[in-house]
């Protein structure tokens, strides 16, 4: 059965509602972990071992994921709520941030 | 319309019988040519079961009184055609969501129309008739914006299409909105403060999470989202102005 919710725009909507509830949950275990750099070095460098494991690396992907869909999640919603424009510049503006992004990611790529 | 040969299998047509409670039935609908989701419920309620109700009024897209839920989505029925949105031979069609149903297709809109008033959908003029007519320059930015939301014909699609309706029943909806957005660009009208103070109470544009349902689903390819997201804008402004 097609749902009333079954398109592109609804899906920008629900992957940024779901992208900010997960990064609220990981917040508090970032800064706990964070804390030990002020009160216990031996922990912090035991918990960042972790990042040798590829499950963990998986799991740093998902996060950078999760920032970026959610960063660029919240930026669409302030451009079409702050600035009222036409939907050719939309789409043109939005066409324009994935160009810069796909370059600039390119660059990072062969940088390191 | 031109019937398909003889041969041609029957649509499969499941339509909401009862009101709140009730179930879906089946009817077997010969299939036509150029055949709308409006032509197969008036054939069953003139050929199979003359106690269903349902609602239209013009057949051509302009009453907006015919919009019902097809296989899920919001439409409106007269001018959907079924080779669109057919799926194996069959089509579901149920009353509007959001609003509560009368009986089968037919749902009551009273919530809608007391919405729109709510937003202060109605025009104050602030002339008479011995005062010159006002002149309006299509090109001026406030009338391109009138213009863009002044094409609605009230058929709550947009509506039925909202999750924010779904979740909270004070909120005043996309049409109402964007009706509130067409005047408070028309320089006629006279009622900006008290409209800006309707539509950013408890269930006003503030309550919009832009899923842009509105924008999917409107029949008139009419964008709401921009005009609530217009009316946040006005409001915030008048906020700070200390008008509302």
């Amino acid at each position: 059965m097609k749902s009333h919710r079954n398109h592109p725009l609804w899906f920008a909507f629900a992957l940024h509602r779901a992208s900010g509830l997960l990064l609220a949950l990981f917040l508090p275990a970032h800064f706990w972990v964070l804390s030990y750099a002020l009160n216990d070095a031996a922990a912090l460098d035991g918990f960042l071992e972790w990042t040798d494991y590829t499950v963990v690396k998986i799991a740093e992907f998902g996060l950078v994921f999760l920032l970026a869909v959610h960063m660029f999640g919240g930026l669409r919603l302030m451009a079409l709520e702050w600035l009222p424009w036409s939907p050719h510049q939309k789409t043109y503006a939005a066409g324009a941030v994935a160009a810069s992004f796909c370059l600039s990611t390119l660059f990072f790529l062969s940088a390191v | 319309m031109t019937d398909l040969p003889p041969d041609t299998a029957p649509l499969r047509v499941s339509v909401w019988r009862g009101a709140k409670a009730g179930a879906f039935e089946t009817f077997d609908v010969p299939m036509q040519e150029s055949q709308t989701v409006l032509d197969l419920v008036a054939w069953i309620q003139q050929n199979a079961d003359p106690t269903l109700a349902y609602r239209y009024a013009c057949r051509v897209g302009m009453c907006g009184s015919c919009a019902m839920m097809v296989n899920g989505v919001p439409r409106w029925t007269c001018r959907t055609h079924v080779s669109k949105v057919m799926r194996g031979g069959t089509v579901q069609v149920a009353p509007l969501r959001n609003l509560p149903v009368i009986k089968d297709l037919a749902v009551d809109m009273d919530p809608f129309f007391d919405k729109w008033t709510e937003a202060g959908g109605a025009f104050f003029p602030t002339k008479s008739r011995a005062d010159a007519v006002e002149p309006i320059l299509p090109e001026t930015p406030a009338r391109q914006e009138a213009d863009a939301a002044i094409e609605c014909i009230n058929c709550a699609v947009c509506y039925a299409a909202c999750d924010v309706v779904s979740a909270n029943p004070d909120y005043l909806g996309p049409a109402a909105l964007n009706r509130a957005w067409s005047l408070v660009n028309d320089v006629k009208d006279g009622a900006l403060d008290a409209r800006l103070t309707a539509v950013s109470g408890a269930g006003g544009c503030h309550n919009c999470h832009s899923q842009q349902g509105c924008v999917a689903h409107c029949p008139n390819e009419l964008n709401p989202t921009a005009s609530i997201a217009g009316l946040k804008r006005a409001t915030v402004r008048a906020a700070l102005r200390g008008k509302s």
